[in-house]
């Protein structure tokens, strides 16, 4: 009421008190575990268990990892030092197989004095990769390129590259860096080179044959641009130039080259690849040939065209109710059959079509997933605006559709990726098989069984969850607009 | 309707074909089919010229012959003396068998796993993500290897399990010994045996047929029961109290048939160097099964987390606001809305371990690519013949399972106009 009559009340507090802190079960440490651990009988119950599996795990690995030897000739040696060191009931890992044989899960049999070919063509990867991937922040894509050009230079110097080959990769990746850091748009046209240059980097051979397929794509491109200007046959006659320059003209003109400028790098066999480089070569194509594939799959599926969807649905259905392992014992018993006598080609090639057919199907399933969560009122406005359909499918439709099935699209790669370990049993040289290898057949190592699994699992585990990590950043990073 | 003279469509005109929006489209379909046709006549042709050249001839007579080899798990009876017919048909119901009940056993960890996930334990939760993260980002393969390592190297040999004082225990109340070569489980054994209905070379037990005859009547009547339940709660708005008929209605017969027969549990026992009078279940087997269960498991788990994540707290508020208990909450909000979510990836997870099924040749379990696939093709040499036809079991299997769970899933589907 009045304030004359709060000071005449004797009961009426005048000062106030300093605020207490809250008790100790409400705050702190004490109140999350009562919350998060212990709340209630059931809780309680199974914050036990889960400690019982926790102890259980550490005392399985623990004492192996940290009587782990990384220094010895053979598994009997390793087996005598932690007998010495931490008493002979002591067992410990044994990772100096790992320090032995590192190479051959990663680089197979890959010609040792050619090591920085492998590296380089993976260091430019991400270079090619980086203004697509971090092409929103400056900052991520400066972190991503030194780490990149970095870490090459240094695995390729460890590994007793020569002088003049270490100068030029630092050349070529710090020159490729500053061009993306200057010019992020430009350096796109030269991320689609990549696909060449890490082909002849891998497999050596005459530069100018991926030259000279690289041409066919420009013949094709400028016969379209100029046929464009005259009728609607153009993409056609544009394919036909392109098919028409890599049968007849590309053969002859690239041995003419090769003759006058011999470019060439020692050519190295497909059955010399192996490890995670033959896992990441077969992954990468896969990823990047099956995308396009798979898109043109899910147009063709929601097309109009009877004749086309049928198509489309066969292909889809038939390569998705096959096992992954059948399509590859195609690839290697029938291939062969369904060729004109007397072609024979390369098994890694032969695999990586597989794959790529594989997983487009898979893909294509996801997009259409998307295409179908589109409401409708995006196409009728595309049809409104007087969009034909590519444009309207270019400008309109694909941009929202492949937003939504980011997660399905990369979910998709993790699996071909992790998928590529069934080559083994096509007789190609993967980590899997250089595991096996190591732990049954060899004899300084027979009998080191878990310590490749683990070395192996592991490179898996990094670059699948790296890879999941990336789409859910992606997934925020485009999710502007919706909300 | 109104004509406009004038207006008739002009004469078509062979340009119209490309230019002309209504005719292009049929222009394009031709290209397309005849492109198709040519590329597809252009394989066979090679494969025809290739055959020839090899001196074969497509023929599925090898079929009919002699197999000559043996199989180690065979759900039917199976000699060396039989058919490859007859192998590729134990092959694919040893497919069947281990998607089976690989596809169960996934579901039960996953949804497990994956309600644990969301639980507010935050021990549990961080301990389930750590399994289905590590599950998910490493291949199949790696831990079908590893899991085969681990029976082969950790696990004692059957002679261990020797002597008064042995070297290893069998687990779970003295029933199964697990081995490095097989997992002895306990068969079934009954005293009182009602003999065998016999097709053929393949038996089924009267008691198996018993079984499931009581148990359909069982179902059958459940559905009456409920359904009068349903009437009498239309008509006095008081529903009867039923749990205790429809449980006794299960179990009784059940219990009176068990009885009857005297079914029991024969563990297995020792004789010699082995495990005798159970169930010798093959090692690769039981790999292939465990991997698949954990690493399909952690998909599940992470579709379980996504469709109860996809039911909006609000859900399940309006339904308290509205007096329905816990349970009924669940079972007649919650769970129609989550399923509606859940049932189409879980059809592809199904699919996808139907499929890698067919990685039991890295444990040389003899499944349908192990048999017609595998050993038929090396010693007949018919590699066309015998993909062709592993493919086309392959497909029918796929599109089979998809079409009978997208009839369950049409069931939990939002009803729309």
């Amino acid at each position: 009421m009045s304030e004359t009559h709060a000071q005449t009340v004797a009961y009426v507090r005048d000062s106030m008190l300093p605020p207490q802190p809250p008790p100790m079960r409400s705050s702190g440490a004490v109140l999350w575990l009562r919350a998060n651990l212990f709340s209630g009988p059931v809780n309680i119950l199974l914050t036990l268990i889960g400690l019982g599996i926790l102890w259980l795990i550490f005392d399985t690995l623990w004492p192996w990892l940290s009587h782990s030897v990384w220094n010895a000739g053979s598994i009997r040696e390793c087996r005598q030092i932690v007998s010495e060191t931490y008493g002979p009931e002591a067992n410990g890992a044994c990772f100096a197989v790992i320090r032995a044989r590192w190479h051959q899960f990663v680089l197979g049999f890959y010609p040792q004095e050619f090591y920085w070919r492998p590296i380089l063509a993976f260091g430019l990867l991400f270079l090619a990769l980086a203004p697509l991937l971090f092409g929103a922040s400056v900052r991520a894509r400066r972190i991503v390129l030194a780490i990149a050009t970095v870490l090459t230079v240094l695995s390729a110097a460890m590994l007793d590259t020569g002088l003049a080959v270490l100068a030029g990769m630092t050349a070529l990746m710090l020159a490729w860096s500053a061009l993306i850091d200057a010019r992020p748009g430009r350096a796109l046209l030269a991320s689609l080179l990549y696909p060449f240059a890490g082909v002849w980097l891998l497999w050596g051979g005459s530069l100018w044959g991926p030259v000279m397929v690289l041409a066919g794509f420009g013949v094709g491109l400028a016969v379209w641009r100029v046929a464009a200007r005259f009728g609607m046959l153009a993409v056609a006659a544009g394919a036909a130039a392109a098919a028409l320059w890599w049968w007849l003209v590309s053969a002859p003109l690239a041995g003419l080259l090769a003759g006058a400028v011999p470019l060439r790098l020692v050519p190295v066999t497909s059955d010399q690849f192996g490890g995670f480089v033959l896992s990441i070569t077969i992954g990468i194509a896969g990823i990047a040939l099956s995308l396009p594939i798979g898109i043109v799959l899910a147009l063709a599926r929601r097309s109009d065209m009877p004749v086309v969807k049928m198509l489309a649905v066969m292909f889809i259905e038939f390569i998705r109710g096959v096992p992954l392992i059948a399509l590859l014992f195609v690839a290697s018993l029938l291939l062969n059959y369904f060729l004109p006598p007397g072609t024979s080609f390369d098994i890694v090639l032969r695999v990586i079509i597989m794959v790529t057919l594989f997983s487009a199907a898979y893909v294509a399933e996801v997009i259409r997933g998307g295409l179908a969560a589109l409401p409708r009122g995006q196409y009728e406005a595309a049809d409104a605006l007087g969009l034909d359909y590519w444009k309207a499918q270019r400008l309109i439709i694909l941009p929202q559709a492949l937003k939504i099935s980011i997660p399905g699209i990369v979910s998709t790669f993790i699996g071909m990726f992790k998928d590529t370990t069934l080559v083994v049993f096509v007789g190609l040289f993967d980590p899997l098989k250089a595991m096996s290898d190591t732990v049954r057949a060899s004899f300084e190592w027979k009998g080191a069984y878990w310590e490749p699994y683990f070395f192996v699992g592991a490179i898996f585990f990094v670059l699948c969850f790296g890879m999941s990590r990336y789409s859910m950043h992606l997934e925020r990073r485009l999710k502007r607009g919706n909300r | 309707m109104v004509s406009y003279p004038g207006a008739e469509s002009p004469p078509f005109r062979l340009s119209m074909l490309i230019y002309d929006r209504r005719y292009r489209s049929l222009t394009l379909q031709a290209v397309v089919f005849i492109l198709a046709m040519l590329a597809a006549s252009w394989f066979i042709n090679n494969t025809l010229q290739n055959l020839a050249a090899l001196g074969k001839t497509l023929s599925f007579d090898f079929l009919f012959r002699r197999a000559g080899y043996d199989i180690p798990q065979q759900l039917i009876p199976y000699n060396s003396d039989d058919t490859h017919l007859r192998a590729a048909v134990v092959g694919l119901l040893n497919t069947l068998l281990v998607s089976f009940l690989g596809c169960i056993t996934a579901t039960i960890l996953g949804v497990l796993a994956g309600v644990l996930r969301l639980s507010s334990n935050w021990l549990i939760a961080r301990l389930m993500t750590v399994y289905v993260e590590i599950f998910r980002n490493i291949p199949l393969l790696l831990w079908i290897l590893l899991i085969l390592a681990i029976f082969s190297e950790v696990l004692p040999p059957p002679n261990a399990y020797r002597g008064d004082t042995p070297e290893a225990g069998m687990i779970l109340f003295e029933t199964i010994a697990p081995t490095n070569r097989y997992t002895a489980i306990p068969s079934l054994g009954m005293t009182n045996s009602p003999g065998t209905l016999t097709f053929g070379r393949i038996g089924i037990s009267w008691a198996f047929i018993t079984y499931a005859v009581a148990f359909v009547a069982a179902v059958l009547a459940h559905r009456l029961i409920r359904a009068r339940a349903q009437r009498v709660q239309d008509r006095t708005g008081i529903r009867p109290v039923t749990w205790w008929i429809s449980l006794s209605i299960y179990l009784l017969p059940l219990l009176f048939l068990t009885w009857y027969f005297g079914l029991h549990l024969v563990p297995p026992a020792l004789r010699g160097f082995n495990f005798a009078d159970g169930i010798n279940l093959d090692n690769s087997f039981v790999v292939l099964w465990l991997a698949l269960t954990l690493y399909t498991g952690a998909f599940i788990a992470e579709i379980t987390r996504a469709g109860i994540l996809a039911v909006s707290k609000g859900q399940s508020e309006a339904a308290f606001a509205l007096g329905l208990r816990p349970r009924r909450t669940m079972s007649l909000v919650v769970l129609p809305q989550a399923l509606r979510v859940i049932v189409p990836p879980l059809i592809s997870q199904y699919l996808n371990l139907t499929k890698n099924s067919s990685l039991a040749i890295a444990v040389g379990y003899m499944d349908l690519r192990g048999t017609l696939g595998g050993t038929t093709l090396n010693q007949t040499g018919r590699e066309m013949e015998c993909m062709v036809l592993m493919m086309a079991v392959y497909l029918v299997l796929c599109l089979g399972i998809s079409s009978g769970m997208n009839l369950f899933n049409s069931g939990v589907r939002l009803k729309e106009r």
